[in-house]
C-alpha cells in the first residue's frame, strides 16, 4: 500500500506543472510550447488522479478522461495551425508570427 | 512500496527537465514519451490501473506519435550527418539508463502489488465506466462535440489552401 503522504504527491504534480510552464514561457519555438502545454495538462490530471485515490471515488479518473479527449483536440488544432505557420512564414519561431497581416 | 513511487517521480522530473532544455525537437518528444510512462507507472502505484493503460495508450501511443509525425515532417531539429551523431553513446546513453531504472522499478513493484492486498482497493474500469455513462453523461456528450468541432477544425485548417497568383507572374 502506498503511503507517500497526499501533500508529497502533489507537490511532485506542481513540480510537473511548474516545468511545464517555465518551458512555456522560455521557450519560443512552437513544439516546444505544445509539448509544455502537454507537460501542464499531464500534471492537471495527475491532481485529479491523486485526488481520486484520496477519497477513492472514480469521479478523478473520469476527470481524466476529459482531460484526455480535451488534450486530443487541443494537439490536433494546434498541430494544424503549427503546419500552417510553417508554410506561410517558413519558420516556427513564436516571435516573428506575431503579426495578425501578412 | 513509497520507493517505487518516488523513483518513478525522479525519473519523469528529470525526463521532462530533459524535455524542456533539449535542442533537437525529435530527442526532446521522447525524453516527453520517457515522462509520460514514469507518470504512467505513477498512476498504476495510485491504484488507478485504468488510467496508466489510458495514459500510455493515448497520451504516449498516439498523442505523442502525432507530434513526431509533425516533426518529422516539418523537418526541424535533423541535420545531415546526423546518423554519426545517433551512434555516439553519449546520445543515447541518459535515456536509457532513464527507461532502464524506470522498467525496473516497474517490475518489482508490480511483484509486490501483487502480493499486496492493495489490490482491491484498486478503483477499477467497471466503477470509472459506470461513473461515466451516469452522472456524466451529459459531459461525455459535450466531450462528444468538442471532439467534432476539433476534427473538423484540424481538416479545415490542415487542407492546403491553393495560392492563385496571376498568370504572368507564374515562372515558367
Amino acid at each position: 500500500m502506498l503511503t507517500v503522504p497526499i501533500e508529497t504527491q502533489i507537490l511532485i504534480a506542481g513540480i510537473l506543472f511548474l516545468l511545464g510552464l517555465i518551458g512555456l514561457l522560455v521557450r519560443r519555438n512552437m513544439i516546444y510550447m505544445l509539448m509544455s502545454i502537454e507537460i501542464m495538462f499531464n500534471s492537471a490530471g495527475m491532481v485529479f488522479i491523486i485526488a481520486g485515490t484520496h477519497w477513492k471515488q472514480p469521479d478523478g479518473q473520469v476527470m481524466f478522461i476529459f482531460i484526455l479527449a480535451v488534450t486530443a483536440v487541443e494537439v490536433a488544432i494546434g498541430l494544424a495551425l503549427l503546419l500552417q505557420v510553417y508554410h506561410h512564414f517558413k519558420t516556427l519561431d513564436a516571435d516573428s508570427v506575431n503579426k495578425l497581416k501578412d | 512500496m513509497n520507493i517505487f513511487y518516488y523513483i518513478a517521480a525522479a525519473v519523469a522530473m528529470i525526463s521532462t527537465i530533459m524535455a524542456i532544455s533539449g535542442r533537437n525537437a525529435i530527442h526532446s518528444l521522447l525524453y516527453l514519451i520517457l515522462s509520460l510512462l514514469a507518470v504512467s507507472v505513477i498512476f498504476y502505484l495510485l491504484n488507478a490501473p485504468f488510467i496508466a493503460a489510458l495514459e500510455v495508450i493515448i497520451y504516449a501511443g498516439a498523442i505523442m506519435v502525432l507530434f513526431i509525425f509533425v516533426t518529422m515532417m516539418l523537418n526541424i531539429g535533423i541535420e545531415r550527418k546526423m546518423e554519426k551523431k545517433w551512434l555516439n553513446p553519449r546520445m543515447w546513453i541518459v535515456p536509457s539508463i532513464l527507461a532502464a531504472i524506470l522498467l525496473i522499478d516497474f517490475i518489482i513493484a508490480l511483484k509486490n502489488v501483487k502480493a499486496s492486498p492493495s489490490t482491491d482497493q484498486a478503483i477499477l474500469p467497471k466503477q470509472v465506466g459506470i461513473s461515466l455513462f451516469s452522472t456524466y453523461l451529459l459531459a461525455v456528450e459535450i466531450a462528444g462535440i468538442l471532439l467534432m468541432a476539433g476534427v473538423i477544425g484540424a481538416y479545415h485548417l490542415g487542407s492546403q489552401k491553393k495560392k492563385v497568383t496571376h498568370r504572368y507572374l507564374v515562372k515558367k
